[in-house]
């Protein structure tokens, strides 16, 4: 792996989004004099992919049915097509039928498939909030997270996406919904119990190189890369 | 089993620890046995650290299978872990596809109605992601229940999951209508998020719902609702002037509000000044730093440009430096808005920037650029010297990437404006004297040369400074084409026919030319050997008609597919039978009279024997219009080609009152599911004996196919 990874570059600045300042946070009927309705998001995301910049894929949700081979295929093929992008292009592409919006965070590719009437730029906003849930919970994740507590990241997308759509605007009521889990946990199993692991735990970093967090250059940690 | 199972992460880091691929498969695979072989003595307190193990070799690419009914007993335990990890492993490992997924339905049913709420939460998140029709119907009413019940947490996924369920089982869309008005008047944020969602869905789903939901104002909705409806546009046209005014751009997500506006004024029948509105939005966006912004607003606008032309018009300035994008897919939506935006006042500007953008753009773009610009340029062209010029600039530019009847269509051009002659020979003689590698350049400015060469001698031309070429010159550079090794075949053809036609145009002793004709007569190419033959003939034995054969060549008439396909044979034929798909002139006649007489054996099949050898005779069995010929039996049709449902037929026809003429049709059909696209049919007849070469190229289920084949079976009929 070389070493150094040169300084990554994620969104300009973390938008400060309040817990009511998501965009599609929707007003009802009662729209008269109130603040102008927001837009419904993104619907029907057909499945999302992590993968690493060696194309090792370290999450997949898949909000359409299909077979273990065609998977693995569209992944293998995907990842191949979207690794060989350029650092300045932009986010966005077609592939099949299908429009493609990834983003990468440091080390890791978040890879979104939506349908043809979908709004790319709010997915844009959704792979962003996932990676911000994921910095809360962990703690200026970064991939190795990822890699050890892979469960725990599914854990934590299904507490934001249902069905390929938003369930949660607000970042608060995501993770106080985890820790209640992970606390429901905790009391059913004696403390030696390997699955659980909230939060971080500083064992798993011990051997492994650590790469740069995924968000916020203040954040980052850097060892030397063995 | 006394050993103690390794924890999930100590699994991971020996897997990461593993230096080869080799190494990591035998630890994955001692793993999988000892997770096997827990599972068969069925141990209940370790199983879901099993599992997850299992899950995360899984991720990596190997078989789990062996895990799916171990996720059912997760699932039926009471304890939460074992739950999480039992949901979690039914998303990854079990889908519709699988006979074992029905088997989770009890279990989600236990959970959905009795289980605490984050258990509930568990059982709607599977449910809504690997839910199966059968599925879906079995629990619908437990999720219905679970719409309304107090919980904020579980309400909002219970709406998801019902929008899932929609989504699978269309009928069902009576089940979740009713509770949807009142879930409207929550302040759950996440639960109006849902509804909205479930709204929309089941509007798109039926249109009877539409009656219910009129008044509300939600963006996508509205845009789903006003598709069709005159009365729901007009309410929607104030308020999304509103949204589209007071929303805060300074951010992405400000932005992607205002695209989702765009895209609801692009769908719905809104007021015209709407769509100006919105196509100025888009306008903006072109001009944002955000690459992802600007690539978004370029597609958008390529929609709109059919039906807003003028609102898009205003903005070519910015879409045209667009053009100077780095990133290629921004500049392939350029490049396609940056075409649709031509028009006869803009052509010349236009032109200008796309023309600078062929000299610099990527290769893949080369093609589509040059054939986009040529189409313009005939569509637009103020004047005919200025389409020359710019044809002419293609070519040199882009030459290896135009189409194949480029050369046709300049030619046809050049031959057509009598007064552009020779201000046209002049250009391409100097365009030629500098390169001679583009083949459809050297090809026009050869058969140009040939035509026109005695006003390249000439002198003076007004439009051009004067140039004064010589004798001499002029043909040492058709030489030099004519040996070059990068002149392809045809080209060589032009050249050589050029270098004839000169003998009659130059003032010389033509003994240059002689002397090249006749080395040729022994060339390997047998194309250019029969040529120079002939040629060589012509000024031993018909020197008294050479300078008949050798006139200047009357303009083919373009007028339709049958004048193409025949334009197409004059690349691969020899050039002198350019002339003879044109019988009904009496001049090409006679011609192709005068060819029959010299070609002798290797004669055209494809002209009808009975022609009379002497000049004046043929031209009276032409003109001999009493002489009605015995209407000729039909000739049967012919399929040439099949493949994956696209077939081509061929059929032939001899019009009564032309015996001499055979017409053939082709036609292509696809017969598959799949829809055919950028096809392209080119058709080649060499002289003799008839042959028919096709070449297809055209993309098909996502493949691109290039097929080229001979037809060798023709009619015996359609020989005569």
């Amino acid at each position: 792996m070389p070493a150094g990874f040169p300084p990554h570059s994620t969104t300009a600045s973390l938008p400060q989004h309040g817990d009511r300042g998501f965009p599609f946070a929707a007003a009802a009927a009662a729209a008269a004099g109130q603040a102008p309705p927001r837009p419904r998001p993104a619907a029907a995301m057909q499945f999302m992919l992590l993968f690493s910049r060696q194309g090792k894929l370290r999450l997949q949700k898949w909000y359409v049915p299909l077979s273990d081979k065609e998977k693995k295929k569209i992944t293998r093929e995907l990842v191949q097509t979207v690794l060989a992008r350029k650092p300045k292009m932009c986010s966005f592409l077609e592939w099949r039928d299908l429009k493609i919006v990834y983003k990468r965070y440091a080390s890791l590719y978040f890879c979104c498939a939506i349908e043809d009437q979908d709004n790319e730029l709010i997915t844009l906003e959704i792979i962003h909030r996932y990676v911000e849930l994921l910095d809360k919970y962990f703690g200026s994740v970064c991939e190795l997270d990822i890699i050890f507590n892979f469960e725990k990241a599914y854990f934590i997308l299904d507490e934001f996406l249902l069905g390929g759509e938003v369930q949660e605007t607000s970042k608060k009521n995501v993770l106080k919904a985890i820790e209640q889990a992970d606390l429901l946990q905790e009391v059913s199993d004696p403390p030696t119990s390997a699955s659980q692991s909230a939060g971080i735990t500083g064992v798993s970093h011990r051997i492994q190189p650590i790469f740069m967090s995924l968000i916020g250059e203040s954040k980052c940690r850097e060892k030397s890369i063995g | 089993m006394v050993v103690p199972s390794l924890k999930l992460q100590d699994l991971i880091e020996e897997i990461r620890g593993a230096k080869t691929q080799a190494q990591e498969r035998e630890v994955i695979q001692k793993e999988c046995a000892h997770i096997r072989a827990s599972f068969r003595d069925g141990d209940p307190v370790h199983r879901h650290r099993q599992l997850a193990k299992l899950l995360y070799v899984h991720m990596l690419g190997y078989p789990a299978h062996f895990g799916q009914m171990e996720c059912l007993k997760l699932i039926a335990s009471s304890r939460f872990t074992d739950k999480r990890v039992g949901y979690l492993g039914a998303m990854l490992l079990l889908d519709e596809r699988h006979d074992a997924h029905l088997l989770i339905t009890n279990s989600i049913k236990n959970d959905l109605s009795q289980g605490i709420q984050p258990v509930q939460g568990l059982a709607l998140c599977t449910l809504s992601t690997m839910g199966s029709a059968e599925m879906c119907r079995d629990l619908a009413p437990e999720v219905e229940k679970l719409l309304l019940q107090p919980s904020p947490y579980v309400r909002k996924k219970a709406i998801l999951t019902a929008v899932h369920m929609i989504r699978k089982v269309p009928e069902l869309s009576s089940v979740f209508l009713p509770p949807c008005a009142q879930l409207l008047h929550e302040r759950h944020h996440g639960i109006l998020l849902g509804t909205i969602t479930l709204i929309t869905e089941l509007c798109e789903r039926s249109p009877a719902a539409l009656r219910h939901f009129r008044k509300v104002q939600i963006l996508r909705l509205l845009r789903i609702l006003g598709r069709n409806h005159e009365e729901s546009s007009e309410t929607m046209n104030d308020l999304l002037a509103q949204v589209a005014t007071n929303t805060d751009t300074s951010r992405n997500a400000g932005n992607a509000v205002l695209f989702e506006t765009v895209l609801t004024i692009m769908d719905i029948r809104s007021a015209a000044g709407l769509r100006v509105l919105a196509v100025n939005i888009l306008g903006r966006f072109l001009l944002n730093s955000d690459r992802n912004i600007r690539y978004v607003a370029l597609t958008s606008l390529l929609r709109l440009v059919q039906s807003d032309h003028s609102a898009v018009q205003r903005h070519r300035p910015t879409v045209v430096e667009c053009l100077r994008e780095t990133d290629a897919s921004l500049s392939r939506r350029a490049l396609e808005l940056s075409l649709a935006l031509v028009n006869s006042s803009n052509v010349r500007a236009m032109m200008q920037e796309l023309q600078a953008f062929l000299e610099s753009c990527p290769p893949d773009l080369r093609a589509d650029c040059a054939s986009g610009i040529l189409l313009a340029a005939e569509r637009f062209a103020p004047t005919k010297r200025w389409h020359i010029d710019t044809i002419l600039h293609v070519l040199t530019t882009a030459g290896t990437h135009v189409r194949d009847d480029a050369v046709a269509n300049l030619t046809q051009l050049i031959g057509g404006a009598q007064e552009l002659h020779a201000y046209s020979v002049r250009r391409l003689y100097n365009a030629l004297a500098e390169d001679i590698s583009q083949q459809p350049l050297v090809q026009v400015a050869a058969w140009c040369i040939g035509e026109y060469g005695d006003l390249l001698l000439a002198g003076n031309c007004e439009e051009i400074e004067p140039l004064q070429v010589d004798e001499e010159e002029v043909l040492a550079l058709l030489e030099k084409v004519l040996q070059s090794h990068m002149s392809l075949p045809a080209t060589r053809g032009y050249a050589l026919t050029a270098l004839m036609k000169l003998s009659t145009r130059l003032c010389g002793d033509n003994n240059r030319i002689r002397q090249v004709v006749s080395i040729y007569g022994s060339c390997l190419d047998v194309e250019l050997q029969q040529r120079a033959v002939e040629y060589d003939t012509l000024f031993r034995k018909y020197d008294h008609m050479r300078a008949a054969i050798l006139e200047k060549m009357p303009l083919v008439e373009r007028d339709g597919p049958q004048a193409d396909e025949e334009a197409k044979e004059s690349k691969e034929a020899a050039q002198l039978s350019e002339a003879a798909p044109v019988p009904t002139e009496p001049q090409a006649s006679q011609l192709l009279d005068l060819l029959d007489l010299l070609d002798g054996a290797s004669g055209d099949v494809q002209h009808p024997p009975p022609l009379d050898p002497s000049p004046g005779g043929a031209l009276i069995h032409l003109l001999d219009l009493p002489c009605v010929p015995p209407p000729p039996a039909p000739i049967p049709d012919l399929k040439v080609f099949e493949r994956e449902g696209v077939q081509l037929n061929l059929s032939f026809i001899r019009p009564p009152e032309n015996p001499a003429l055979l017409l053939i049709t082709v036609t292509a059909t696809n017969f598959s599911e799949g829809d055919v696209t950028h096809f392209i049919c080119q058709a080649a007849v060499p002289k003799a004996p008839l042959r028919l070469k096709l070449r297809l190229t055209y993309d098909h289920f996502h493949q691109s196919v290039q097929e080229i084949f001979e037809v060798n079976n023709l009619p015996v009929e359609s020989w005569q």
